[in-house]
């Protein structure tokens, strides 16, 4: 049972017909034979009012939604400083991350020498090797939720549109990977394929990471299919890939950029998890996971522990708040009226 | 004349967003008198709904606030009132019906005990087979059919119709003396409507409740009102009578909205909207604010500078905000014959 | 329901065919089962050629996945080719244990994260919510590992500055303490479930603050008021009932990160637990012993799922189980 709208009486607003006819105004009036002002003063005052129609499209719309959030845009900036420091690893650290300096093992965090962050067990700056940590997360984080958002955005969108057996198949395979064990399997998997380099590590975390979007995506299809333009678009005579990728991927970039966001996040936090556990990339290549082991062995020696957790932390956190922002921007439908 | 149930006096309302301040209601006043039914017409952000919501205290006081004004329902001034002493007002005196039967009742909680809950909370020492009885006695007076079966289902068994019939009877439970319907047809497909405003005929005609019926639709207007108020931008800008509003409406707004209206008897070439869209309510334009759409006001300088005052024209009752009120006497109605008594 | 219950089970059975099936190959890929026992040098060529032959090591990966189906059943889990120990002992004691945290972990996010985000709804925008708030944001960016690390060396300090022990940093049991409900296992099992329960209770918190601002501002809740409820009522009759209807989703599809942080946390603070059995046994490469706990947690995570769509029926008339 359908509830349709009123088909509205005169100045309903849900008709959006409304609006559009108004372009049509000058015209009627004219016809109705109602007197213009001479000077042409109807029009004058019809632009004054603003009454000109403005289209915004909905990026500029969401970015300044966006830039208004303080707490997203703090983090944007904590996170570009942090994110660069890492990616320009070779010309920030004062050194590598394997230079060893046996004189001077365990050294809590002092100016000489450079080594604010303190040396671990085996005298290797401990500050160069958080900032090579960092550029390790950052490649990891990205790659993953790319990757991920990749296959997802290919997965969900053949499943939502096409329906019938490849959704049925693509949503059993998803339903497969939700009912697993997440880190009990990856670490298994890694123990197995052998992980190594960030690289490796990224590829099997993405191999997971996927189905989140997936169903995402799968939904927007679903929904989308059935409306209207996609009927009028097949009518005129477009291809399905041209209409998935026209007409209804738009819809779903808002979603696929907050998800997107926020896999950076549990990318980073799972394969500091598996490195920690000595399961993810393996030393000397540094990952702030692996850091914290030596933390673990050295518990007198905070700065081991407390330095490479407190940057995992800062940068879940930045991205968190980012992709919060990003929820408040790009969901036209959530209204927050601050006080 | 009776006193009227309900006195609105300068009420003014706004919303802090973060775009600006919206002055959803400005300064308006109007009165209810018992067992009439008071339709409110206007668009989408007229403020038609606003100024009764705050009524019962229904806005959220941040980001709404009411700035000023005040509402005396036999003899209190409900704005003024403590938040436990208006809740006694809610759902017993006065009660609202909203407009979208869909999200208006709770999914989880079977119809019956929503009803219930209304009469219970007002007569808490009622047995619960005395409430039951009067639920039942409730919905099958709005027509919902096999009432003593309906009680136990949820909302979702409901059709939207009888969602909104019975958001009707559980408004008029406890028998209310003002009854305000927010638009209570909107969302409604359109022979549902015509069954749904037969139940309003007949709840207002056995209640005898004083009415505020909220609508952008004029057919209903034309049905059931007695007396209307035309609102635009948070101003009342023409209020009178049914058949005056019909017949001789003196204000470019209700005059736009009457000629809008397409005619079913004859051929039409064009639609007739009003041009321009609706005024925001944070920037509003100066002087009046119909100006920038109205085809009256031809660019003179009163319009745009000094706001219009609603005042009494031509006859009792009939008040109308325009400087230029009087000019419009030529113009020929389109309903000076076809509104009468609406069947 | 009864059907419902039935056919999703019946569609669980292939699901974990498929993914243990896969387990079990890229597990015997890895490695030689038999490779440990190998280094062992007191252990005759014979003896373990007679293994191989026992446990159809030669066989293809399929058959020897036939084999060791069919092993659960009939053996209980079979044995670890590793310790040459039955393995189902060993799973059960460490599973109580494990359950024992993560139950109580679970159960305490839960009850305060609804409470606190009841609160924070309700009082938006004030100190407690925002503190709560922010609370919450710090517990989803914290690395488990790293929260544990951080409580067991505070509580090593407290212990070594002031002798005072207020929670034990590692093991199930000190020496002299016993039974799983002594105050002893509490003192021991207490940072761990501490550790488990601040990233549930954040999630859950936070997802219970934002589904009771949406129904606060919900249409029914507005009638509710209408009718001249008061307040306390609107909250308890009908927002809480609509709110809790999303968490009970929310805490089924956590309990495969909490299975995975109990692995850590286990870990860490060197408790017997399946997790830690988990982590040694799959650096042992011992196969049939992995391959147990994947099968077992899968098994126990369908279950979960499988409770919380009941549950999602019963609070929820809408949905209806036919």
């Amino acid at each position: 049972m359908t509830e349709l709208e009123h088909p509205g009486g005169p100045g309903s607003i849900e008709d959006r017909a409304g609006h559009e006819s108004a372009a049509v105004a000058p015209v009627t009036q004219a016809v109705d034979g109602i007197v213009v002002g001479g000077e042409g003063a109807i029009a004058d005052t019809t632009v004054a009012a603003g009454l000109e129609i403005q289209v915004r499209s909905q990026w500029s719309y969401a970015r300044t939604r966006f830039l208004r959030h303080r707490l997203a845009m703090a983090s944007l900036i904590v996170l570009v400083f942090v994110f660069a420091v890492g990616a320009l690893a070779n010309l920030v650290a004062p050194y590598s991350y394997a230079t060893l300096d046996l004189a001077n093992i365990l050294h809590g965090p002092t100016t000489q020498g450079h080594h604010f962050f303190g040396t671990d067990e085996i005298g290797r700056d401990y500050f160069s090797r958080v900032i090579y940590g960092i550029r390790t997360s950052e490649e990891v984080g990205v790659f993953v939720a790319v990757l991920s958002s990749i296959i997802g955005l290919v997965v969900g969108a053949f499943a939502g549109y096409y329906g019938g057996w490849i959704d049925n198949i693509l949503m059993r395979v998803t339903d497969l990977v939700l009912v697993l064990p997440a880190l009990a399997i990856l670490l298994t998997i890694s123990a197995l394929l052998g992980s190594g380099s960030q690289w490796r590590v990224s590829l099997i975390l993405a191999a997971f990471f996927w189905t989140g979007l997936a169903r995402i995506v799968r939904g927007v299809f679903l929904s989308l299919r059935e409306k209207e333009y996609v009927e009028a678009a097949k009518a005129a005579g477009s291809g399905d890939i041209r209409i998935m990728f026209r007409h209804i991927l738009p819809n779903t970039l808002g979603p696929i950029v907050v998800n997107g966001t926020l896999a950076v996040a549990t990318a980073i936090l799972t394969e500091a998890a598996l490195s920690f556990l000595g399961f993810g990339i393996k030393p000397p290549l540094p990952s702030l996971g692996s850091l914290v082991v030596s933390g673990q062995s050295n518990p007198q020696q905070w700065w081991l522990t407390i330095f490479p957790g407190l940057t995992i932390l800062v940068i879940v956190l930045c991205i968190n708040f980012i992709g919060d922002g990003l929820r408040d921007a790009l969901d036209p439908t959530q209204r927050r009226i601050r006080a | 004349m009776p006193d009227p149930v309900l006195s609105i006096r300068n009420l003014v309302v706004e919303f802090r967003t973060e775009d600006g301040i919206v002055h959803a209601v400005d300064d308006i006043s109007y009165d209810v008198y018992p067992g009439e039914t008071l339709g409110i017409v206007g668009e989408s952000g007229s403020g038609k709904s606003v100024s009764t919501l705050a009524l019962l205290g229904l806005i959220p006081q941040p980001p709404g606030r009411i700035v000023g004004g005040s509402a005396d329902f036999r003899g209190r001034d409900l704005l003024k009132l403590k938040k436990r002493e208006l809740r006694d007002f809610r759902g017993k005196e006065v009660a609202m019906i909203f407009q979208d039967p869909m999200t208006s009742l709770n999914p989880v909680l079977k119809v019956g005990f929503q009803l219930g809950e209304a009469i219970k909370t007002h007569f808490p020492k009622e047995k619960d087979s005395a409430v039951k009885a009067r639920v039942i006695e409730l919905l099958g007076l709005v027509g919902v059919p096999n009432p003593d079966s309906r009680y136990d289902q949820y909302p979702h068994e409901f059709s939207g119709g009888m969602r909104q019939r019975a958001m009707i009877a559980m408004s008029i439970a406890n028998s209310p003396s003002l009854l305000i319907a927010d638009e209570p047809t909107t969302a409604l497909d359109v022979t549902i409507q015509a069954q749904v405003l037969e139940v309003m005929k007949r709840v207002q005609a056995e209640t005898q409740a004083a009415t505020i019926l909220i609508t952008h639709d004029l057919g209903i207007v034309a049905e059931l009102c007695d007396r209307v108020l035309v609102m635009y931008g948070g101003r009342i800008v023409e209020t009178g009578d049914v058949q005056t509003i019909f017949g001789k409406p003196r204000h470019p707004y209700t005059i736009g909205l009457m000629d809008s209206l397409p005619r079913l008897t004859e051929d039409e070439e064009w639609l007739r909207p009003i041009p321009g869209q609706p005024p925001s309510l944070i920037n509003r334009p100066s002087g009046c604010a119909f100006h920038p759409r109205c085809f009256h006001s031809q660019g003179r300088v009163r319009c745009r500078e000094e706001v219009p005052e609603l005042r009494e024209i031509e006859g009792e009752g009939h008040g109308s905000a325009c400087h230029f009120a009087e000019e419009l006497r030529e113009r020929p109605s389109r309903f000076a014959q076809t509104v009468g008594d609406a069947a | 329901m009864l059907t419902y219950i039935t056919r999703r089970v019946l569609y669980s059975i292939p699901v974990l065919i498929i993914s243990s099936f896969l387990s079990f190959t890229f597990v015997s890929l890895a490695g030689d089962p038999l490779g440990q026992l190998r280094l062992q040098p007191n252990l005759s060529i014979l003896t373990l050629n007679n293994l191989k032959q026992q446990y159809h090591l030669d066989a293809s990966i399929p058959a020897q996945y036939w084999y060791w189906v069919q092993d659960v059943f009939t053996h209980k889990l079979g044995i670890s080719l590793v310790t040459l120990q039955p393995i189902w002992p060993d799973i059960t004691r460490t599973l109580g244990h494990t359950l024992q945290i993560v139950l109580t972990a679970e159960l305490l996010a839960l009850v305060l994260g609804v409470v606190v985000g009841i609160f924070s709804a309700i009082r938006q925008y004030s100190f407690f919510d925002y503190w709560f708030t922010s609370f919450s944001f710090l517990g989803l960016a914290m690395p488990v590992f790293w929260l544990a690390l951080l409580l067991q060396i505070l509580f090593v300090d407290i212990y070594l500055k002031w002798h005072v022990r207020i929670f034990y940093t590692s093991g199930l049991n000190s020496r002299a303490g016993g039974s799983a409900f002594s105050l002893d296992r509490l003192q021991h099992i207490a940072l761990p479930v501490i550790t488990l329960m601040v990233i549930s209770f954040a999630l859950y918190s936070r997802y219970m603050r934002a589904t009771m601002l949406d129904v606060l501002n919900s249409d029914y809740v507005r009638t509710a008021r209408a009718k001249g409820l008061p307040e306390w009522r609107v909250v308890m009759g009908h927002v809480f009932r609509n709110a809790l209807i999303p968490i009970t989703t929310v805490s089924a599809l956590n309990i495969g990160a909490v299975f995975g942080g109990a692995i850590i946390t286990e870990t860490i603070f060197t408790l017997d637990g399946i997790g830690y059995y988990f982590y040694g046994r799959l650096q042992a490469l011992d196969v049939y012993a992995v391959m147990a706990y994947l099968l077992l947690t899968s098994v126990m995570i369908i279950v979960f799922n499988l409770i919380a769509d009941i549950l999602y029926g019963f609070l929820d008339p809408r949905i209806r189980y036919d």
